[in-house]
């Protein structure tokens, strides 16, 4: 099994939705983040005075998935959150050791 | 029924409403009236528009200025500015039934700065006393004069801890507001909207505040209650120090919905500021309105030009903060300007805020965490000097009556504006020196006694929790 962590810009996140639910895939994580990249930062004037933020809001999405569905999670993740500008994100796969689904106990790919 | 001879007017001017009390005039003012004749003194109109102004008034407070600076700090101590606010409001009502009403709106005698104690603790005012409106025989209910009044106590006081929000130590807070109103803003009352009354200043003609004598004209507050505040704050500002990671460390507003919020109820309630100011329901009051309206949009808009000039964007902070600049400078010209004149000084307000705001703050170093000084103190002065200048007759203002003679005289020709226009500065200059000075003395008493800020801990962890013991928001 694999994990797919993909970080993307907020308002890709239901093309992504829509890409990988087209595959078959039947659940994710999605959590509010902040970071930087080669994105600059955004300024905030407020009365004036003149505030860098050099965090930028990003989603994080998280997908496990079967090994041979990996690459077209990852490549549907790819093409549905490029917009072509910098700050798009980026995507990072890891093994995963155990998946259990905590109301039946199931265990590995059925647990998905 | 007795009736007890109230000396409590508002500043001077104003008298469309002369009109309207016309037909009682040939008779000259009735000083001691039977029934029938206080039958015809008191219009149920006023009283109703003066006890929703006081009403008004009270939602600037409460929510609307707690809002407007409450969504300008930063989360850990939003809580701190609503308790601060709410609980200043409660305080100085009490005050003020105490000493305050006594001390600002009874006759000092020949001493102009304060009043007496005759009044104290509401002796002697009950539901058949009556206070003097700006026209002749023409009253209001004492104690519908009391509470509108109390409003203004009420929220002078609260516009001083945007000054230094979010490190001031709350109990030192209530105890420097306690004596602040008492030695600073019950004797500004006094000083500039205490006078005989229409009926009364014929036969005792040197019975009134020092800047009401002077002729300084303030309709519902420029020097007494937003250059009064607005020194004050920045005042305690510098005494009590910048906040800690000030300038280094960002500070943005944690919620500016809620800003926006306040400062609408603020334009809202400050119809019963300005409008109500006029103590009647008449022509004068429509003007008041109307100008309090205008001058608004035009300071609003005003601020936002100057943002899209200067950064390229328009803020809603910006245009929130012209138009509570707008609000400002208009307060004390409201009923002496008119509708045109008034957006005229909106317009100019806006930009003479923004640089001290934006650039003269940063300059100088102080740490004036809401603008208290560069919005109030500022637009007051703007406004009251102003007022010199829009008042007069030739431009389509009000002008001056002449209260030494009954009915009042009006003589649109006699007005000056260069004469006016230095009494207005005259008045200001007096205010920032008593009110800077008197302030300066009470913050440095209260922080060798009680200390006025928190330990460093108690700020870094915010006020919410160190001081109250509670969060603003729980999610």
């Amino acid at each position: 099994m694999k994990l797919v962590m993909a970080i993307i810009k907020p308002f890709k996140l239901d093309d992504v939705r829509e890409a990988l639910s087209s595959l078959g895939i039947a659940g994710m994580t999605v959590s509010e983040v902040k970071g930087f990249g080669r994105q600059k930062g955004q300024t905030e004037i407020y009365r004036g005075a003149e505030y860098s933020t050099n965090m930028v809001p990003k989603i994080k999405i998280e997908v496990v998935c079967d090994d041979d569905l990996a690459p077209r999670v990852v490549e549907a993740t790819q093409q549905a959150a490029n917009s072509g500008a910098i700050g798009d994100g980026k995507i990072f796969v890891l093994d995963v050791g155990q998946a259990v689904r905590i109301r039946t106990g199931e265990t590995g790919e059925t647990a998905l | 029924m007795t009736f007890s001879k109230k000396f409590c007017g508002v500043m001077g001017a104003v008298g469309l409403s002369l009109l309207a009390a016309a037909p009682a005039l040939a008779a000259g003012p009735i000083k001691a009236p039977d029934a029938a004749a206080m039958a015809t003194m008191v219009n149920k109109g006023d009283v109703a528009w003066m006890l929703i102004s006081s009403a008004l008034v009270l939602m600037m407070s409460i929510p609307g200025l707690a809002l407007f600076y409450g969504g300008l700090v930063r989360t850990k101590n939003m809580l701190s500015i609503l308790m601060q606010v709410f609980t200043i409001v409660s305080v100085a009502g009490l005050v003020w039934c105490c000493w305050g009403y006594s001390i600002a709106f009874t006759s000092g005698g020949t001493n102009p700065f304060f009043g007496g104690l005759s009044k104290a603790f509401l002796m002697g005012v009950d539901g058949t006393t009556w206070a003097a409106t700006f026209s002749n025989n023409v009253y209001l209910p004492e104690f519908v004069f009391v509470v509108f009044q109390m409003t203004f106590a009420m929220i002078t006081p609260a516009l001083i801890v945007g000054a230094f929000a979010e490190r001031v130590k709350f109990s030192s807070l209530i105890v420097f507001v306690v004596a602040w109103l008492t030695v600073i803003y019950f004797p500004m009352a006094h000083m500039v909207w205490y006078w005989a009354g229409p009926d009364f200043l014929v036969d005792a003609p040197t019975d009134y505040g020092l800047l009401w004598g002077w002729g300084a004209l303030d309709f519902a507050g420029g020097t007494v209650v937003h250059i009064n505040a607005g020194i004050a704050g920045l005042v305690g500002a510098i005494m009590i120090g910048k906040r800690v990671g000030f300038p280094k460390e960002p500070m943005p507003p944690h919620s500016l919905t809620m800003t926006m919020i306040g400062a609408s109820l603020l334009w809202v309630g400050w119809f019963g500021f300005n409008a109500g100011s006029n103590l009647e329901a008449n022509a004068v009051t429509g003007v008041a309105f109307i100008n309090t309206m205008v001058a608004t949009c035009a300071a609003a808009v005003s601020w936002s030009l100057v943002e899209q000039v200067h950064h390229g964007k328009a803020s809603l902070l910006g245009a929130v903060t012209g138009a509570v600049a707008g609000l400002v400078a208009i307060t004390p010209a409201a009923g002496f300007a008119a509708p045109m004149t008034s957006i005229a000084l909106g317009f100019i307000v806006s930009p003479i805020c923004y640089i001290f705001v934006a650039f003269v703050k940063g300059k100088v170093g102080y740490d004036d965490s809401l603008d208290v000084f560069g919005v109030h103190c500022i637009g007051g002065i703007v406004g009251a000097i102003a007022t010199g200048i829009v008042a007069a007759p030739s431009l389509g203002g009000q002008g001056v009556f002449d209260y030494t003679v009954f009915p009042a005289g009006f003589h649109p020709e006699a007005y000056s504006i260069a004469g006016q226009v230095w009494i207005q500065i005259k008045a200001v200059v007096f205010t920032l020196l008593f009110s800077g000075i008197g302030s300066a003395i009470l913050y440095f008493i209260i922080d060798k006694t009680m200390g006025l800020r928190p330990n460093v801990e108690a700020e870094m962890e915010g006020l919410d929790l160190s001081s109250h013991g509670e969060r603003a928001y729980n999610y």
